[in-house]
């Protein structure tokens, strides 16, 4: 059954087997690491960092809506790249995996439109505007509803793993248009402080504050969606032996009635 | 393996296609995809005069004004090319200023823009007040260098 070792490799874990304990196992430290940078950054950025000349301390919404929305566009583009791979590879664990993504972008894409419509208010006078930066980021909130709620309505694994594949891979296209839209179109949201291309038009402490907040999700996002990929693993390949026995093992005796009835 | 680099082909040559789609429809669309036009464009007659519209650009320094009736505002948007005189009635946002930026929307009425409703627009940057007042005296003294 099993293929000859060919030494340690790091494709074995694409199998759900061996992948569901490493996560297990990663998880808690990812969270560790997202609860202490998010108190680093957010001391950094409501203590440290000094107020805005034209804003005051509205500003400091910054440390929040910036690194949600990146969060919001950045996890999008993995799971379309999850899809692409899944749908070209045939590989079990890419669609569990773009779709334990899925309800964290959208919490990223809600919390950065909500706390973009908090500031807009007090700098802009408006909560919301129809230009093309806000529309195409409410666009992908309802590409995230869209995803969730086809790969979930759709009782074949198999075919909602497909069709969720296709909205992601269709929805990409719009996170280029996000980001670049401030920059095509004359739009009411301004241009990026912080882009590889030109020096951060903002201070350092700010800058610093707002990074940190950015590798925080980061954390935060591969620990929960770890946690996240244990269960579905688990309902994905119920009819193997090895989730027999880890179901077992978790809670015993209950692994053999439903077992006894699937 | 034929079959893996077939479906490689397949979803490649798909997103291919949705993205030059998407590139066509958007510059198709170029003009309605604009929050606002800029004065250079309203002279040159690129905006719809005759229907509400939204102006976007500097307001120009000294220009803001009160009416005696204490709501009614005058100021001058501006691109530092051309310059649109505006009436509004109604509160201003805390961000509008002389010298920043704004957006304005209403409609062109004999070479005046009543405007219903105003927006302060922020610019990217970010820094502490000391900063902004050393940037403000070093250009005050690159003035007065250059008179």
């Amino acid at each position: 059954m099993t293929r000859p070792e060919r030494g340690p490799s790091l494709w074995r874990f694409a199998a759900p087997q061996h992948f569901y304990p490493l996560a297990g196992r990663l998880a808690p430290w990812f969270a560790a690491l997202a609860a202490l940078l998010t108190i680093a950054g957010l001391w950094i950025g409501f203590v440290v960092a000094p107020t805005d000349a034209t804003q005051g301390q509205v500003y400091r919404v910054i440390f929040i809506h910036v690194p949600a929305a990146w969060m919001s566009m950045f996890i999008y583009l993995i799971m379309a790249f999850w899809s692409a791979v899944g749908l070209i590879m045939n590989t079990r664990l890419s669609f569990v995996m773009s779709q334990a993504l899925a309800p964290t972008g959208a919490m990223f894409c809600f919390v950065a439109l909500w706390t973009g419509a908090l500031w807009g208010k007090p700098t802009w006078g408006a909560y919301w505007v129809w230009d093309a930066r806000l529309t195409s980021q409410l666009l992908l909130l309802f590409l995230y509803f869209g995803f969730i709620a086809l790969t979930r309505a759709i009782e074949d694994p198999r075919r909602g793993d497909r069709a969720g594949a296709i909205i992601a891979l269709v929805g990409a296209v719009n996170v280029p248009i996000i980001y670049f839209s401030v920059q095509w179109w004359n739009t009411l949201h301004q241009g990026a402080s912080v882009s590889v291309t030109k020096a951060p038009s903002m201070a350092t402490t700010m800058l610093t504050g707002m990074l940190v907040m950015a590798i925080a999700s980061w954390m935060y996002t591969i620990a929960v969606v770890l946690w996240r990929v244990r269960p579905m693993i688990l309902e994905r390949e119920r009819h193997t032996e090895w989730v027999a026995a880890e179901l077992d093992r978790l809670a015993p005796g209950a692994a053999r009635k439903s077992g006894g009835r699937a | 393996m034929k079959a893996r680099s077939k479906r490689l082909m397949l979803v490649g040559g798909g997103v291919a296609l949705l993205i030059a789609a998407v590139a066509l429809v958007l510059s198709a669309f170029q003009q309605n995809l604009v929050f606002f036009h800029t004065p250079s464009e309203v002279a040159e007659g690129k905006a719809p005069v005759g229907k509400t519209f939204r102006i976007g650009g500097m307001v120009e320094d000294g220009s803001i004004a009160r009416e005696a009736d204490g709501v009614t505002v005058r100021f001058a948007i501006t691109d530092t090319a051309k310059v649109i005189p505006v009436t509004y009635k109604g509160t201003l946002p805390d961000l509008f200023k002389e010298g920043k930026g704004a957006v304005v929307q209403g409609k062109l009425e004999a070479g005046v823009f009543q405007a219903s409703e105003v927006l302060a627009k922020h610019d990217e940057n970010y820094m502490p007040p000391e900063a902004a007042h050393a940037v403000e005296q070093a250009q005050q003294a690159a003035k007065t260098l250059s008179q």
